[in-house]
């Protein structure tokens, strides 16, 4: 429960008399509280830095160092105070948490210190607020990706039995773990650039006969360039390769964007292998040189800072998107424009819209070629206007794409959305965690009270003690509440795996037709008539054909809670005569109607003594959905 | 022949000129419409409403509490509304979060209104504290009294079927769904059913504030049920 309501408490429990009335059932009796005290002042003093507060505050928390009897550990009696010699800053938040209900992370500090200390005063740092939470989870992250990057470096003792392929595609990946890797490192960037040198050089022309028009080299020296050629190419084919063969999931490795590229830039080579003697697709095959270009992106797995540039536009997609919607709106509104303007003057350039689209795109760039230059008057005002907007446009999208790269360049590659998928996840687990706690904390105390009672009956008073976990009054008081509802209702919690058992159980049968009458009679009668003798009370029956879909083991826990909270009814109904007959005429009663809760028992009479309800029980366990309706009438 | 080319020309230009203006203003215009959308400043008008209660003494004499317990009470009043008065979003929340495994907005919903006794839609400190009194301090009538306030939920005088299913409805809605025996559909309807003959003595339909006070003080668990919180404070 969230203690920072824990002041309403009292008013919930007021409240809960407008329940009375509607109840048909008696309320469970409150909790005593031991004693009344007067609400009183704690120091708490932090490194000389005295705090106060109340003790009711700080009880609100009782698996805290502050809210439970550890603190006694600390207490001075010469001062009458509690001493701390830890930080007093940092012991503001804490004490703020208790104040509040919120646990908030201060920026300024560090955050292993803050670790530190949450964890030396029981707190889990899961519970900090959501303002402050993103914030500290950054930090963290951080931290640890700032401890992991040291380690790493420390990292570089290869691993035991490692097979040859995993050897390789460490090599592949980290040079720098081995001089082999690091010296085929560099021989590839060395082959990658002499392949993109040759591709340049091959173009230039190095004329040399006066009568013939200059002759580019890759004509002259077609021999040599082609040496050249094929020996990168046969490089990168064996690069490639060794890459496949390394790679420990080859499906995903040939997918990869890199592995995509390397392809690309070697396989014009081929294909011109192939393709040489015909005349008609050498057209094509030139055109197919151009990919051979994209050998130099093969330098992106030597460069980090490729690497960012690339994965920052990719991130920018909709901004770069956004930047070219408007860019076309504004090309097309411009060159129609334009055109329209430009119509009526003599040889004009603008012959046509798209004609247009030229003169537009240099101008809003601001490039300005000057071959096509309107000349009307009205052609020169749009034609300034034209500049000036494409100035605005195009400055716009720029400054968001520029923090983007810096801050992906900062923060080496975070996904952004990776991340906040993440958090999203991580926030709503732990919403739900806390609303589980509550919940599973209700019926464990149920279980705990339940098994309490038990053994208070069967006398073992040690275990009573095993029992008695420190629940404060507080608690306490809340799950009193939650117990009033229950029998306001008529109908108890449990938690979320029972409530599946039992739907499925109940979509699986029929209303029962094994005599319940008889047996839930007698059952009920049976369990008032032996009350005194609980512990010898033994009615094995038959088991249920119908669960054994079910696992034994989870079952019995299940049915750990199913026989003990049966249980719980009967002390209270048979405690007086007059509802043990109430109880029976009503079963006469539900009896015709045809609904009727076979409540079958099986007492486990060795795991008593053990504190843990979980004992593995006999199987022989059944139980039918049906409700009853026990009236007070 | 000049002039004539230039009033072409100007013609043109004049044309040209209050169509892309008329274009300019339209995007200008598109603009604004999803500028208001965002307008928050509209939204941060500072809520302003703060309530003081009144003193320590009047409320102690209109209450049954002692000055230590209003003391506590107040403390923890301000703590979760610092303003100084509960609307009712708050009130859902903070009744919710004792209720974690079912819906209690609804039951909150009438118990609101059960404490804003002047319905103005807030729930100031006196408020909370003259209901509280009622609560844990008042006699077994006035108990009585109040619960069938909250069950009257139009304060004319009856309780309805109508309104007690309301009421059941909502009290069933917080144990949530994980329950056992299974929660049905009928079930609220069968509880008022069974309430209703209980304590409509005359079958009229209605339940009058007497016949529920006369039938809840013959009704031995009731009663006992009623001094269950008296320790609370």
């Amino acid at each position: 429960m969230a203690a920072g309501v824990a002041a309403w408490l009292p008013f919930a429990r007021a409240a809960a008399i407008g329940w009375m009335p509607v109840a048909t059932l008696p309320m469970p009796v409150a909790p005593a509280e031991k004693s009344k005290r007067q609400d009183e002042l704690i120091i708490l003093n932090v490194s000389g830095r005295r705090f106060q507060t109340w003790k009711n505050t700080l009880d609100r928390y009782p698996d805290t160092l502050l809210g439970s009897s550890e603190k006694e550990f600390f207490y001075n009696e010469e001062t009458k105070e509690y001493f701390f010699d830890r930080d007093p800053d940092l012991f503001r938040s804490v004490l703020n948490f208790y104040r509040t209900g919120k646990l908030h992370y201060p920026r300024y500090e560090c955050i292993s210190s803050y670790d530190e200390e949450l964890a030396f005063f029981g707190i889990i740092p899961e519970i900090i607020g959501d303002c402050c939470y993103e914030e500290y989870k950054d930090r963290k992250r951080e931290n640890a990706e700032r401890l992991m990057d040291d380690q790493e470096d420390n990292k570089d003792a290869k691993l035991p039995n490692m097979t040859f392929r995993e050897t390789m595609w460490r090599a592949f990946e980290n040079p720098h773990t081995s001089t082999m890797a690091l010296v085929f490192y560099y021989v590839t960037g060395f082959f990658i650039a002499i392949s993109v040198i040759t591709n340049v050089v091959e173009t230039v022309p190095c004329g040399s006969s006066p009568n013939q028009k200059d002759v580019p080299c890759g004509e002259r020296y077609t021999v040599a360039f082609f040496c050249m050629d094929t020996a990168c190419v046969m490089i990168f084919t064996v690069e490639y390769l060794m890459r496949l063969f390394a790679a420990p999931s080859r499906y995903r490795f040939m997918r990869s964007v890199m592995s995509i590229i390397d392809v690309v830039a070697i396989l014009p080579y081929y294909i011109g292998l192939v393709m040489t003697d015909n005349e008609d697709v050498s057209g094509a095959f030139v055109t197919l040189r151009v990919f051979r270009v994209f050998r130099i992106f093969k330098f992106s797995r030597h460069s980090q800072g490729l690497r960012i540039l690339g994965y920052t536009l990719k991130s920018c997609a909709s901004e770069l998107g956004f930047l070219l919607f408007s860019l076309t709106m504004a090309i097309i509104i411009f060159a129609t424009v334009m055109f329209y303007a430009e119509k009526g003057s003599t040889s004009s350039k603008f012959t046509s819209i798209p004609a247009s689209f030229w003169y537009t795109i240099v101008t809003m760039t601001t490039l300005g070629y000057g071959d096509m230059v309107p000349k009307t008057i009205a052609g020169k005002i749009f034609g300034s206007i034209c500049s000036l907007s494409g100035v605005l446009v195009i400055a716009l999208p720029v400054p968001v794409i520029v923090s983007n790269f810096s801050r992906i360049y900062h923060q080496n590659q975070r996904a952004d959305k990776r991340r906040a998928q993440k958090m999203q996840k991580a926030r709503l687990a732990r919403i739900r965690l806390s609303k589980k706690g509550s919940c599973t904390a209700y019926l464990h105390s149920k279980r705990n009270g339940l098994l309490n009672e038990v053994l208070e009956l069967t006398g073992s008073t040690e275990d009573e003690q095993h029992l008695n976990k420190s629940t404060s009054l507080l608690a306490n008081q809340h799950h009193h509440l939650l117990h009033c509802l229950e029998k306001t209702t008529n109908h108890e919690f449990v938690d979320e795996q029972y409530y599946q058992q039992s739907y499925l159980e109940t979509a699986l049968q029929n209303y029962p037709s094994r005599s319940p009458s008889l047996s839930s009679h007698e059952g009920m009668t049976g369990t008032c008539c032996t009350r005194p003798s609980k512990k010898h009370r033994h009615t094995p029956l038959p088991n249920s054909s119908t669960t054994t879909h079910m696992k034994p083991l989870a079952h019995s826990h299940q049915g750990g809670l199913q026989e003990l909270s049966t249980i719980h009814i009967q002390p209270l109904s048979s405690s007086r005569c007059s509802l043990n007959l109430c109880v029976d005429e009503a079963m006469a009663l539900n009896c015709q109607s045809g609904q009727i809760t076979t409540a079958i028992i099986t007492m486990p009479t060795p795991p008593l003594t053990t504190p843990e309800a979980d004992a593995p029980l006999p199987a022989g366990h059944a139980h039918q959905q049906n409700v009853v309706k026990v009236s007070a009438l | 022949m000049m002039t004539a080319f230039w009033e072409t020309e100007g013609l043109q230009t004049l044309g040209i000129v209050v169509l892309v203006f008329a274009s300019i203003k339209l995007l200008h215009l598109m603009g604004l419409i999803s500028f208001s959308e965002d307008s928050v400043e509209d939204e941060l008008e500072l809520s302003a409403v703060r309530h003081r209660p009144e003193g320590l003494e009047q409320l102690e004499a209109q209450t049954r509490f002692s000055r230590k317990e209003l003391q506590i009470l107040y403390r923890g009043f301000k703590n979760e509304c610092p303003s100084g008065v509960v609307n009712e979003e708050t009130f859902k929340e903070i009744y919710s979060q004792f209720f974690p495994q079912g819906d209690a907005s609804t039951y909150a919903h009438f118990l609101f209104n059960a404490f804003d006794t002047d319905h103005n839609g807030s729930v100031s400190f006196e408020d909370f504290v003259m209901g509280l009194s009622i609560l844990l301090r008042g006699t077994v009538q006035e108990k009585l009294n109040w619960a069938f306030n909250l069950y009257d939920i139009n304060k004319d005088g009856y309780i309805t079927k109508e309104e007690m299913l309301d009421i059941m409805k909502a009290i069933y809605d917080m144990m949530g769904k994980c329950t056992y025996p299974m929660l049905k559909e009928e079930t609220p309807r069968q509880h008022v059913e069974v309430f209703f003959q209980k304590m409509d003595k005359n079958k009229d339909g209605v339940v009058t504030i007497d016949e529920f006070i006369d039938c809840c003080q013959n009704d031995e668990n009731i009663m006992r049920s009623m001094h269950l919180f008296e320790s609370v404070l």
